[in-house]
């Protein structure tokens, strides 16, 4: 194990926990204020449409939002299975699988 | 522990189960990923078993696989990532504060979405208990380790991940994962202004900020939107 990652590691482990106890410990009276549930509540949708859309769309640095690109197109059917199913593990199989039928074909 | 804590442990396992099969995968995904983007696999499991955050663990992951080890990087987007958590904590807060301050402490860091909404669940039918959410916590935190623990082993005997489209495994996670938060307007707002803001500072940028850019997008397009809440919702 190499020391920096390491200590990221423990870091990550760290902050996530004060997220998971602080607000235990700071709102342990009153309650979370209303405002701030307001502001942050679609801070994970943001973050992972920030991973997901630029991965699909410059698969390799740069915009490509034609149909010869896979990942665009696997990502368009992973959506809607999803939207379709709701089940994770459909997803990833329905996503993986048709990149690869894609790869095969190209 | 006593019969009665007992019972709430073992019932609090069982309703925790069937979120499991939804879990797992990603687990099993999160072992293969840590590899791919060069974690060893010490580090990989290491990882679940100190941080036992999927969407935090595999954002950071993503970072480190893209060559950027910066520390202070990594670190706020996992805090950014994990910010819902106080909210959470926040709900569970009336109910844990009678108990001792080491007992909250090893429940919070168990509380991750899935036993936070099995708990909150048994709050709303039976009332709080502590077995109850240390079972939930418990089987949770096993799976996510056994299941980061099965990918790795899996990942070893795939010599190249890509060629499996395996690399196509994170993309997926997170459609699952975010799909279904795509509910309202509002959301569906949020997730628009991030993807723009995303493309358009990975484009522009050097390094991979648009992932802070495009969360402090869904944040402000977020408050802005989100109607306020007539009353404060009683967990």
């Amino acid at each position: 194990m190499r020391t920096d990652i390491v200590v990221i590691i423990i870091a990550m482990a760290v902050v996530t926990f004060l997220t998971r106890f602080g607000a235990q410990l700071a709102f342990r009276r009153t309650g979370i204020p209303a405002w701030l549930s307001r502001w942050l509540k679609h801070v994970p949708t943001g973050i992972l449409t920030a991973l997901i859309v630029p991965a699909l769309v410059l698969p390799r640095g740069s915009l490509d939002l034609t149909w010869h690109n896979p990942y665009l197109l696997a990502g368009l059917v992973a959506a809607a299975v999803a939207r379709r199913s709701g089940s994770a593990p459909l997803t990833m199989g329905v996503g993986m699988a048709t990149i690869l039928l894609l790869r095969f074909h190209t | 522990m006593n019969t009665t804590a007992i019972a709430g442990f073992r019932r609090g396992v069982l309703d925790t189960l069937p979120i499991l099969i939804g879990v797992m995968p990603f687990g099993v995904a999160f072992g293969i990923v840590g590899l791919t983007v060069g974690l060893t696999p010490l580090e990989t499991v290491l990882m679940s078993l100190l941080v036992f955050a999927g969407a935090a663990q595999f954002i950071s992951a993503t970072m480190l696989g893209m060559g950027m080890a910066d520390f202070s990087l990594i670190v706020f987007t996992t805090l950014l990532i994990n910010l819902r958590h106080l909210l959470m904590g926040a709900s569970l807060a009336p109910h844990l504060a009678r108990l001792p301050l080491a007992r909250q402490a090893l429940l919070a860091f168990g509380m991750v979405d899935e036993t936070y909404a099995i708990t909150i669940d048994r709050v709303a039918r039976h009332g709080y208990s502590e077995s109850h959410q240390l079972g939930a916590n418990t089987a949770a935190y096993l799976a996510w380790f056994l299941s980061t623990l099965a990918g790795v082993l899996l990942g070893e005997y795939i010599p190249d991940p890509l060629a499996w489209g395996l690399d196509f495994a994170m993309p997926a996670t997170f459609l699952a994962m975010l799909i279904p938060r795509l509910d309202s307007r509002t959301s569906l707002a949020v997730c628009l202004a991030a993807a723009v803001v995303a493309v358009a500072a990975a484009l522009s940028l050097p390094g991979k900020w648009y992932i802070i850019l495009a969360a402090l997008a869904a944040t402000i397009v977020g408050g802005l939107l989100e109607p306020s809440p007539e009353k404060e919702a009683k967990a």
